[in-house]
């Protein structure tokens, strides 16, 4: 079973969900495909969108929501086929 | 009556704070965040105290660890700066159960000038113009369409909680309205925990001008206005003082709103009333208050010779205002720039990192507030404001050409900042000839 990691492509701060109150965009064993929004991550407030660069399932988040992440972090453990 | 005061802020203005609470002869304590371990504000205060790790929402906003750090060293005032927790009412009532000063107006004050709606209501009370709009909130989209079929096309929403420019849209017409109302409510909630809308007349060209006042909680006087036209996003990036639009019978009637508006809520510390200006009409119509300092006060304090922070602090040690209106005199012309950690190439994406090698401009008439020094870290978790670049001089025009001198003695490396675009912004014609409104440098970057 191949792994993959889904990376920060910028320090900030990691969201799980599009707003406080909104679901998390997805959670440990939903499929996921390339391209699916995964997280949010702010920079000086501004809002940048985490994409999945991977097909397959989630194994699960790295990353707790809102927590402090540097670029290069593992974000997202996906199992691919 | 205190001797050390708290700082609740970061960045350039807990450094401008603190400058002023020592020059008072105070004690001063800084909180940081575990990103802002090595910043200027620890180095420069007294003392200095850990509130959290780097997100706001776990340190700068956390307001039980903020006033667990004051009573820890014995601060006997908080003084928040701006952003964050300035503008709190319940923070506010939280430092007084404390039994600490709070540096900004009473918490009601805050509650009321906060709500946007009820600020429109005092300002009318007070006989100060408004943007024609909803008398208080508008309930639901029948009552929306009713009102904008009122006032005219184009309307905006806003939030009435909001602030910041945050929670507003603009509609043309019924369709966009119909279209816009019920999103614009989604977002006011999630965003400021009330749903809560009104509706404004949507001036399109209009000018940012602001009156600065100082309040003892009986007594108010005002220090002039501040245009704030060049913007984007509705965030300024380049203030004046004074306002190189207004007629000084304008900036008389102007200024005199807003200390009736500001006399009439018992004002106590130092706020700005924002209006909008209608060059076509001379109209001026007031937008809402800020009740707490602002990122361009500098330019006030440099037209106006009042150190704005120092007369804050003086005002929470319960001082009545030393100050009258009749020796309030401005001198001069004065301009600010804001340097942001921002890439104007690249649609101004934020630029966090380390200060490499840096020189800040000085000089005759030159002000540089900022919290940077050579091998500084800009952490990604705030705003990217680094410093400002304020110069003063006998004339606009000379301002303007000292500005010019100043953004080209700036250098800084380690990260991409605003400053190609306010060089660009110094030599264009229309800046130079002040013609310009609230839209004007989205249009530009937009051409």
């Amino acid at each position: 079973m191949a792994q993959h990691q889904v990376l920060s492509p910028l320090p900030g701060i990691f969201y799980r969900r599009p707003a406080p109150e909104k679901p998390p965009y997805k959670q440990d064993g939903d499929r996921v495909a390339e391209g699916d929004v995964i997280g949010l991550i702010e920079v000086m407030k501004q809002f940048t969108e985490v994409h999945a660069d991977a097909n397959g399932k989630i194994v699960r988040f790295l990353v707790d929501n809102e927590a402090a992440v540097e670029p290069g972090q593992p974000l997202l453990l996906i199992e691919t086929a | 009556m205190f001797d050390k005061i708290l700082v609740a802020n970061r960045g350039e203005i807990a450094v401008r704070i603190i400058r002023a609470a020592k020059e008072l002869g105070l004690r001063t304590v800084a909180v940081f965040s575990e990103a802002d371990r090595e910043s200027l504000a620890v180095r420069f205060a007294d003392e200095a105290v850990c509130v959290g790790p780097p997100p706001a929402a776990k340190s700068y906003l956390n307001s039980d660890a903020i006033i667990a750090a004051a009573r820890q060293t014995g601060a006997g005032a908080v003084h928040p700066g701006y952003g964050f927790l300035a503008e709190n009412a319940r923070f506010a009532e939280a430092v007084a159960a404390a039994g600490l000063a709070f540096v900004g107006p009473r918490p009601e004050t805050i509650r009321t000038m906060g709500n946007k709606a009820a600020a429109r209501d005092a300002a009318r009370a007070a006989g100060v113009p408004i943007v024609p709009g909803s008398t208080g909130e508008v309930v639901d989209l029948a009552h929306a369409l009713a009102v904008a079929r009122h006032l005219g096309y184009p309307v905006m929403l806003k939030a009435s909680a909001g602030g910041g420019g945050g929670g507003i849209r603009v509609a043309a017409d019924e369709a966009e309205l119909a279209h816009h109302f019920h999103t614009a409510q989604a977002e006011a909630a999630a965003a400021f925990g009330s749903g809560a809308l009104y509706l404004e007349r949507f001036l399109s060209r209009a000018r940012h001008i602001e009156v600065q006042v100082l309040g003892d909680g009986e007594r108010v006087v005002h220090l002039f206005e501040r245009e704030c036209s060049l913007q984007r996003r509705r965030q300024k990036i380049w203030e004046e003082a004074p306002s190189p639009a207004i007629t000084e019978a304008t900036r008389q009637a102007l200024c005199a709103s807003a200390v009736r508006l500001a006399e009439r809520t018992a004002y106590r510390g130092a706020g700005t009333l924002e209006y909008l200006y209608d060059d076509s009409t001379g109209e001026f119509f007031f937008m809402e208050m800020n009740t707490r300092i602002q990122v361009e006060h500098p330019i006030t304090e440099l037209i106006a010779g009042i150190d704005l922070v120092r007369e804050m602090i003086l005002i929470a040690q319960g001082q009545p205002l030393a100050l009258s209106q009749s020796k309030v005199e401005k001198r001069g012309a004065a301009i600010e720039v804001r340097i942001n950690a921002e890439d104007p190439d690249r649609n101004f994406r934020p630029s966090p990192g380390r200060i490499g090698a840096l020189t800040l401009p000085a000089g005759p008439g030159v002000r540089v507030d900022t919290m940077l020094y050579p091998g500084c870290a800009v952490p990604p978790y705030y705003d990217s404001l680094l410093a400002k670049i304020i110069v003063h001089a006998e004339t606009r025009n000379l301002a303007l050409a000292r500005l010019r001198r100043a953004l080209d003695e700036f250098q800084i490396e380690g990260v991409v900042t605003t400053t190609s675009l306010h060089k660009r912004l110094a030599h264009l014609a229309e800046v130079q000839a002040a013609r310009f409104d609230t839209g004007f440098l989205e249009r530009l970057l937009a051409a």
